[in-house]
């Protein structure tokens, strides 16, 4: 009897009195819809075990990718962490004058090619629309100059006026020096700017990335600021050896002191992306862990579920005949 | 994402109080270039935290002191390593633009272009020699020297054949050489070769 039952079923679209709605699960498959009491349908055990299959690929994706990015991240972090002595000579010299009063400032905003690593790129990009909000007035304006896709993408949207230099496939290469140095001469010989605002994520540890903004100053801003006083007041007193001018070798200065600083920020916002990649695949793994454990839940009551049915059946059949 | 949300979030206050534990430490001047921007921006954007700035996160320097200090405090910068970082020195040696120049401790407030050549730290009696490619040096008034090279060898990594070959290359280039690029290009690698070559040999 259950056998004949089971057996009509699988003709269920010709023979069924009850039109099948919304079959959830590719018309390839049969589909064994079970029904308990009046009412409760059960989603079939087939689609639970493809959606568990599926699931259970994307853990070990996931928790591969998370290796990969601990390996780069392992790598890059020596690298970053040996570039930090760079700028701080130029800090202790010229200080660091984020406040700054400028007619034409330009953010650089430094953010990956790559996704699927966490948020480090929409903080990044919320940062420079800040800063250029700041430093909008009367007579000043901002530019962009962007590195990696993923800035691009959403800067583009709405500032692409503002936009001077897209430069994408910065990690295609192992980082070096020479690059970045390449990199910030295209910078400097085709845009105008008073202020060079970077920024970028510091690398603090594994799980926190710090956005930081690094100012540089053209000469011209320099020797503007020394002369008022202040904060780089005590520039003055230094004597400047070599070369005919003094603002040669402040021009020298500036463009040397934007190519450290570009150089340790590329491969901080590096190391963080790597980092922000490595929890975003661990907290991903880890969902694909749950998701799974809930649907095997699920997969074995609508087993149990089927199991006592047929029993039910079986049972009441045999009832039935005995009178 | 918003379960990493929440964590950055509850980490990124504790961590301002771990970067700056005792706001006493930090000389007052800092604080008000930091001041003036957190206050500008929070006026502007005020959902957002400002972000942070190189000051806070640098160790700050110390005053000029009265009197002369007996060592010379010296950081040697490289963008791959940091050579030295305040080591207490005796003398360094400068291959500056305008010739070797020597800095001992309480030498006057510099700033100094270096071309190629040869960087040696003289503490008591062992002297340490390196070649720098170029560079700048900056002698603050507190007997604190910061020497940031682009490219800097220990000299016994040198190879003297090598040298004589680059500099023969880069001769014939110059001869041969038709652009101003070209020119300058073959130029460099002539003074750097030639620098290398008297490294070796003096």
């Amino acid at each position: 009897m259950a056998a004949l039952r089971r057996e009509g079923r699988r003709f269920a679209p010709l023979i069924s009195p009850r039109p099948i709605t919304a079959v959830r699960s590719s018309p390839i498959a049969p589909t064994h819809e079970d029904e308990g009491p009046i009412g409760v349908r059960y989603i079939s055990t087939q689609v639970v075990r493809n959606r568990m299959k599926s699931v259970k690929n994307i853990q070990k994706i996931t928790k591969a990718m998370k290796m990969v990015a601990a390996s780069k991240l392992r790598a890059v972090q020596t690298k970053a962490e040996n570039s930090r002595g760079l700028w701080q000579p130029f800090t202790a010299l010229l200080g660091d004058l984020p406040s700054v009063d400028v007619k034409k400032s330009v953010v650089v905003t430094i953010s990956s090619d790559k996704g699927l690593c966490g948020g480090i790129n929409s903080t990044s990009v919320k940062i420079s629309k800040g800063i250029h909000k700041l430093n909008s007035g009367p007579e000043k304006e901002t530019k962009y100059v962007i590195l990696g896709e993923k800035a691009k993408a959403q800067l583009i949207r709405d500032s692409k006026k503002d936009i001077e230099l897209i430069i994408t496939e910065l990690q295609k290469n192992p980082l070096n020096y020479t690059q970045v140095s390449v990199l910030a001469d295209e910078i400097l010989k085709n845009v105008e700017f008073d202020a060079l605002r970077i920024v970028f994520n510091k690398f603090h540890s594994v799980v926190s990335f710090v956005p930081t903004v690094s100012t540089v100053l053209s000469p011209e801003i320099v020797e503007r600021e020394a002369e008022s006083g202040g904060k780089l007041g005590d520039l003055d007193n230094y004597e400047v050896e070599g070369g005919e001018t003094k603002g040669e070798i402040l021009q020298n200065l500036a463009e040397f002191q934007f190519s450290c600083v570009m150089f340790n920020a590329v491969l901080e916002n590096a190391c963080s992306e790597q980092g922000a990649r490595m929890s975003a695949m661990d907290s991903s793994s880890r969902n694909a862990g749950d998701m799974l454990d809930r649907l095997t839940l699920t997969y074995n009551r609508t087993r149990q579920a089927s199991i006592t049915t047929e029993l039910i059946e079986i049972i009441s059949g045999a009832s039935a005949l005995e009178g | 994402m918003l379960r990493q949300a929440s964590r950055l979030l509850a980490r990124r206050p504790r961590l301002a109080a771990r970067t700056r534990p005792f706001s006493t430490d930090l000389p007052a001047a800092d604080q008000t270039a930091d001041a003036t921007f957190t206050e500008a921006w929070s006026k502007v954007i005020p959902n957002l935290d400002p972000p942070k700035t190189p000051l806070s996160f640098m160790q700050p320097r110390p005053p000029t002191p009265s009197s002369i200090p007996s060592k010379l405090t010296v950081n040697f910068v490289l963008p791959y390593a940091s050579a030295l970082a305040t080591k207490e020195v005796d003398m360094v040696i400068v291959p500056a633009t305008t010739g070797q120049m020597g800095v001992l401790p309480g030498h006057v407030a510099t700033i100094a272009e270096l071309k190629p050549g040869v960087l040696s730290v003289h503490e008591g009696n062992e002297v340490t020699k390196y070649f720098v490619s170029s560079g700048f040096v900056f002698i603050h008034a507190n007997s604190f020297a910061d020497v940031i090279a682009v490219e800097a060898v220990p000299l016994d990594q040198l190879d003297a054949n090598l040298v004589q070959k680059g500099l023969a290359e880069f001769t014939s280039k110059l001869s041969s050489a038709t652009t101003d690029l070209e020119k300058a290009e073959a130029q460099i690698g002539i003074d750097v070769h030639s620098a290398l070559n008297s490294a070796l040999t003096g």
